[in-house]
């Protein structure tokens, strides 16, 4: 195959989009902690890519679509440390679209890292750096890379599998394999780490509306990545993708906002913040197979019902502190069936039949499954030998100060209290 | 000499500041502060969890006089920061036994 300057300079332009959105996370759940705990939930996500980044090249993409071992995973020594993914013969491997497979790798890569650092919003302000740390090679390794085999790699759960006999399943940009995957995983982990001190009789309100809203802004753009980034060239399918994730993601913030106008009195910054983050998910599934006009009824039901589903917590009692399960696991899920309904071609409102939902459905169920049942594993490992939570003192003092030795903000005028005792 | 302290809403600052000079009073301290009388605080709602907020922010203004004019200087603030609304504050006098202006060591009258 030939180079395709144009499709290969939007692939690099689309991984370093998405790689921004990490950071960009960093902010949107910085600003949703306390001001106590803002450095080590942005560390979270830095940790996320540090890990994460190391791994890929290691045995992540191996792993992810090396040769296949059973439709569920890739083979990890296959392409260990990249061998035989850059260069055929002395010359750049190119892919199918023209784009050489090295930066199909790089773009792959920052996928794998905004998964893991989404599920840290569920166990914000009480956990060990360290666990997280090890947490994040685990996952990544047996939860994220066999999820991506089996949808991307030509797995189980992709148009080689068995489903494919009923309809082919679609996962455009990763509602399964990004988003149902760490919703899962939030809720289990929710579940295994415990409640933050306090939990629903102490305020836990945000501590800066305006790092929240600058870090949906970022997402946002790196979504473009994301997204448009999953046509793997620069083509039509390329702008349908960016137009869906803009139509859908602006129905998402009207959806939010009625809904809590309607119920709580006030359309709100962090409602109009997370609306949109709900909306990205939504149509990250079905970018490439609804219209724009379709784009905005998955748009707007996913602001809908995650404004709905982020009250779930209290009543069940489960500290998802940040709504990792309200947001991408319930947008990520009706994403995902979103397009059995929605999908141009075969979705049960075109004519389609139920063929397409009825895969859309099946491969959500497995993908929950999936994901709960390996979170659920490492978690208890981890919490029977590092373990996951800091002291109660420590939770309480402030986990910044406790765990990275630094506090986010100067509360004392300098040079009073504070001294520099080595420099 | 009395200390007459306000406690008022912090949007009529400005106003109570331009009557004051207005009438011929030439210094006062100010500062933030937070409380709450009648007005009781306000409610914050984020993605569906309600807090109350029991503090409102207020300003605090203190005012050094003769004893002469405790009375006009509390009519000034009461004036203008008046809304007729609950929350509007309160204005108190509390006698002072002595006064000295550091860059002079003054002490007494001559030192407001």
């Amino acid at each position: 195959m030939e180079l395709d300057t144009g499709a290969t300079a939007w692939m690099l332009m689309s991984a370093s989009l998405v790689l921004l959105m990490t950071p960009g996370l960093a902010f949107f759940y910085g600003g949703m902690v306390r001001s106590k705990s803002v450095l080590n939930m942005m560390m979270m996500s830095f940790g996320a890519i540090a890990v994460v980044a190391v791994i890929y090249v290691l045995w992540g993409w191996s792993m992810s679509y090396g040769s296949d071992i059973g439709g569920i995973i890739g083979n990890p020594f296959d392409q260990f440390g990249l061998q035989g993914a850059i260069y055929d013969g002395g010359e750049f491997i190119i892919d199918d679209y023209g784009v050489p497979g090295i930066v199909g790798v790089g773009f792959q890569s920052t996928f794998a890292i905004i998964t893991v650092a989404l599920i840290s919003g569920a166990i914000a302000d009480r956990v060990k750096f360290g666990t997280w740390m090890v947490f994040a090679a685990l996952w990544v390794t047996f939860a994220y890379f066999p999820m991506a085999h089996m949808v991307w790699g030509g797995g189980l759960l992709s148009g080689d599998g068995p489903f494919a006999g009923i309809a082919a399943p679609i996962d455009f940009a990763g509602g399964t394999v990004v988003h149902i995957n760490a919703g899962a995983a939030a809720l289990v982990l929710a579940l295994v780490v415990g409640k933050r001190k306090g939990f629903g009789k102490e305020p836990m309100r945000p501590h800066s509306l305006p790092f929240v809203m600058l870090g949906a802004a970022l997402l946002w753009f790196g979504w473009f990545g994301f997204n448009a980034g999953s046509a793997f060239t620069s083509d039509g399918f390329a702008g349908l993708a960016w137009v869906n994730t803009t139509t859908a993601t602006a129905a998402a913030i009207i959806g939010w906002l009625i809904t809590e106008k309607l119920r709580d009195g006030s359309a709100t910054s962090l409602g109009a913040a997370s609306g949109a983050v709900a909306g990205l998910v939504a149509i990250t599934p079905a970018a490439g197979s609804v219209s724009p006009v379709g784009s905005l009824a998955v748009g707007v039901i996913a602001g809908v019902l995650s404004a709905l589903a982020v009250g779930l917590k209290y009543k069940f009692g489960y500290d998802d502190s940040l709504d990792v399960v309200g947001v991408h696991l319930v947008a990520g899920l009706w994403g995902t069936l979103a397009i059995g309904f929605l999908a141009t071609d075969t979705g049960l409102f075109y004519g389609g039949g139920v063929n397409q939902l009825a895969v859309q459905a099946i491969i959500a169920v497995i993908a929950i499954v999936f994901s709960a049942v390996v979170t659920l594993v490492i978690a208890l490992i981890l919490k029977g030998t590092l373990g996951w939570r800091v002291s109660e003192e420590a939770e309480v003092g402030g986990i910044d100060l406790a765990v990275h030795g630094e506090t986010g903000y100067e509360t004392v005028p300098q040079g009073s209290i504070i001294k520099e005792v080595r420099a | 000499m009395k200390l007459v302290t306000g406690i008022i809403q912090p949007h009529r600052l400005d106003d109570v500041k331009s009557a004051l000079e207005a009438a011929g009073v030439r210094g006062m301290t100010v500062s933030e502060a937070s409380g709450y009388g009648r007005q009781k605080g306000h409610t914050e709602v984020y993605r569906g969890a309600e807090y109350t907020v029991d503090l409102v922010p207020k300003v605090r203004i203190e005012i050094l006089v003769d004893d002469a004019d405790s009375a006009m200087v509390t009519d000034v603030i009461v004036k203008a920061a008046q809304t007729g609304k609950i929350g509007d504050g309160k204005v108190w006098t509390v006698p002072v036994d002595d006064v000295a202006r550091v860059r002079t060591g003054e002490h007494g009258a001559g030192a407001l």
